[in-house]
């Protein structure tokens, strides 16, 4: 509940833009609403962020909305709960919510390879 | 407010719901929770939305809905049945949210609201928001996985709606099948709010009927048990009974029955503000004793309202005026309403609520309702018995002078006791029957009773003709009561025989008559007679006086002439 903000920043930024990658597969483009510093919400940064490492290496672009500071923009675009992860590209896009911990789900969801493991 | 007094009474909002403010005694707690929950199509979306409805409309005070369950269109479709003037009302004061989480949303593990919630209080603020509707939180929380969840973010919005003084409403589905999970997540709801309230809906003969009871209102006294409700063009309606004692005040005054023979039957006419019940069998006369007392009323000038069922206002109208009842010139000058329902249309409950909305429009001071018994066809007897009594304690409460007819079918002495049982309620029971009696059926009049009036026990032959009603005295010959041909040729006879009684006794008359005329002539006769011979002896008396003084002049005369002293008498004898 808090709108206080913790040692994790996670004010609308832009994380780690890549374009270089071994694969041939795109950049995966993904918005991550949070809601300031709840648990869930710093959890689901987390393993998105592990996530992101294991599977996707740099082949990623990731904005990360506070939703605590940006409600009319939540609103707009029609977020209800948090955490809530939206992947914008490559299509099918796809709603994702919760706090990312089942990774195989957020994998299946993001349309990456499940089995795959380094 | 909350901010003044925290320990101060309980201050609550009204909803603006006829009925659920009487029941709840004054609405929902004002800056706290309320708990709506009942089965699919119960009508909890339409009690909280038309709570937000009235607060934006009358009060000029902003929502928040957010919907969970249904789509915002299909909210808006369901609620162009009703008078609301919900888009209007969107652009000024209300503001939707659209909470549906589609199935292509995928679940990853556990979430919260704090986001949902930092959204809804940027809304709050931006339109000056003072209610919030939730509307199907059981959608919502089927997708949080774990009881303990459930409560965390039960928890979480409760403390939000409190920090943010917001009088709320939340919605949640209950169906039977609901698991243990489930039961414990509601049953900590219900202790977090600070009222409940159940709706539900069954069948009952094959009506569907809604209720609602309130379960729960912490610091506040409300009305137990179950209130059926329904819906009208302006919405939900609650049935309350309103005042719940029966402390009335007894009127003294009579009013007519527009019926004099009935009047003088029940000792003056009616009490007014009393309840009168007329029942009987098809055709024997009820909607014409009613119509004689709408008359009456109207022609006093008071307002009245004339509820017919199955049967229209004007063909009530022509049908009263081939007994000499008119009462289009009433109907014109607007102190006469008349209201038909249809009873294959509309379920015991929503007739009730019609008719209050009416008494409420056009504040009668009498009222027919012709007849009753016409809504214990329209579904559960029980409810329908239950919704007599309600109408006439609503009309006791307003003092409106009533009267209400019932049907009876049947021939059994037991259809006495109506159906609806109203005739306990009721001040006076007039009850009119066939009599069959030699090849006829005659209508016959008993008052059963009628409560404060020394009233006629006797049965009466009613006598329907163009010129109106008569009522006229039955005659019992060997216990058995005579009417109609009977009765006439009853009276014939004691016509007849009085014809004989009166003939005897006019010649017994003449003939004492003569007698005493004679005597008195006799005495006339005698009288002369006693006159005469009285006349007779007193001239008889004078004569003899005359004779006496005459004799003793006499001889003093011949003694003088004699030249005789005192003793010429002697001389005179001896001369002899």
């Amino acid at each position: 509940m808090a709108t206080v903000m913790s040692g994790i920043a996670v004010a609308s930024k832009r994380v780690k833009p890549a374009e270089k990658t071994r694969s041939v597969s795109t950049v995966v483009t993904m918005r991550l609403y949070v809601a300031g510093s709840a648990p869930n919400s710093v959890k689901a940064i987390a393993n998105l962020e592990q996530i992101c490492r294991q599977h996707l290496k740099e082949a990623y672009r990731l904005e990360i909305v506070d939703v605590c500071e940006h409600p009319r923009r939540a609103l707009d675009d029609g977020i209800l709960v948090t955490p809530s992860l939206t992947k914008l590209s490559p299509s099918p896009g796809s709603n994702i919510i919760g706090n990312l911990s089942d990774t195989s789900s957020v994998l299946a969801a993001l349309g990456l390879p499940v089995a795959r493991r380094e | 407010m909350a901010k003044t007094a925290p320990r101060k009474l309980l201050s609550k909002a009204l909803t603006g719901i006829r009925g659920f403010d009487d029941i709840s005694l004054g609405g929902l707690p004002r800056n706290r929770t309320t708990l709506v929950m009942g089965g699919p199509g119960t009508g909890k979306s339409v009690f909280a939305l038309q709570t937000l409805v009235g607060a934006a409309s009358r009060h000029k005070q902003p929502g928040i809905f957010v919907a969970f369950e249904e789509n915002i269109d299909a909210i808006f479709t369901n609620a162009a049945a009703f008078d609301w003037g919900l888009p209007a009302l969107e652009r000024k004061h209300l503001f939707f949210m659209n909470a549906q989480l589609s199935p292509s949303f995928i679940s990853t593990g556990d979430f919260d609201l704090g986001g949902m919630l930092a959204m809804l209080e940027a809304k709050q603020v931006e339109i000056g928001a003072k209610w919030v509707v939730f509307d199907g939180i059981d959608v919502l929380l089927s997708l949080l996985r774990t009881p303990r969840a459930k409560m965390r973010e039960i928890y979480r919005l409760r403390d939000w709606l409190t920090r943010r003084e917001l009088t709320s409403i939340i919605t949640s589905k209950i169906d039977g099948e609901g698991d243990g999970t489930n039961t414990a997540s509601y049953g900590f709801m219900q202790f977090m709010v600070d009222c409940v309230v159940r709706f539900d809906r069954r069948m009952e003969q094959g009506i569907p009927v809604r209720r609602l009871e309130i379960t729960k209102y912490r610091g506040s006294s409300f009305a137990p048990g179950e209130y059926p409700l329904s819906f009208g063009p302006h919405g939900m309606e609650v049935a309350s009974p309103g005042a719940t004692d029966v402390a009335q005040e007894a009127s003294t005054e009579r009013v007519s029955s527009g019926f004099q023979g009935l009047d003088e039957m029940l000792d003056g006419g009616l009490f007014r503000g009393s309840c009168t019940l007329i029942t009987g069998a098809p055709g024997t006369s009820k909607t014409t004793l009613a119509g004689l007392f709408t008359e009456s009323a109207c022609r006093r000038g008071e307002r009245t309202l004339f509820v017919s069922f199955d049967e229209g206002g004007a063909r009530v109208r022509r049908n009263l005026r081939s007994v000499g009842i008119h009462l289009d010139g009433h109907m014109k000058s607007g102190l006469l309403q008349m209201y038909s329902g249809r009873t294959d249309a509309v379920n015991a409950e929503e007739h009730l609520l019609r008719i209050n909305a009416l008494i409420d429009e056009h504040r009668p001071r009498c009222m027919v309702i012709d007849p009753l018994s016409a809504i214990a066809r329209t579904g559960a007897l029980s409810s329908a018995r239950a919704i007599g009594n309600r109408l006439i304690y609503k009309l006791r409460d307003q003092h409106i002078t009533a009267v209400i007819t019932a049907l009876v079918e049947g021939e059994n002495p037991q259809a006495e006791a109506t159906e609806l049982q109203i005739s306990t309620i009721a001040d006076s029971w007039i009850q009119l029957s066939y009599l069959v009696c030699g090849g006829e059926r005659n209508r016959a009049l008993t008052i059963v009773k009628s409560r404060g009036t020394r009233h006629s026990n006797q049965v009466r032959e009613l006598i329907l003709s163009n010129s109106g009603l008569a009522l006229v005295d039955v005659y019992s010959s060997g216990g058995e009561v005579l009417m109609g041909t009977l009765r006439w040729e009853k009276e014939a006879e004691e016509r007849s025989r009085a014809l004989v009684r009166e003939t005897e006794s006019g010649d017994k008359r003449l003939e004492l008559q003569f007698a005493e005329a004679d005597t008195s002539a006799r005495i006339a006769a005698l009288q002369l007679d006693l006159e005469r011979q009285r006349a007779a002896l007193a001239l008889y008396k004078r004569d003899d006086a005359a004779r006496h003084v005459s004799s003793g002049e006499h001889q003093t005369e011949v003694r003088r002439l004699r030249g005789g002293n005192g003793n010429g008498h002697e001389r005179d004898r001896r001369g002899k």
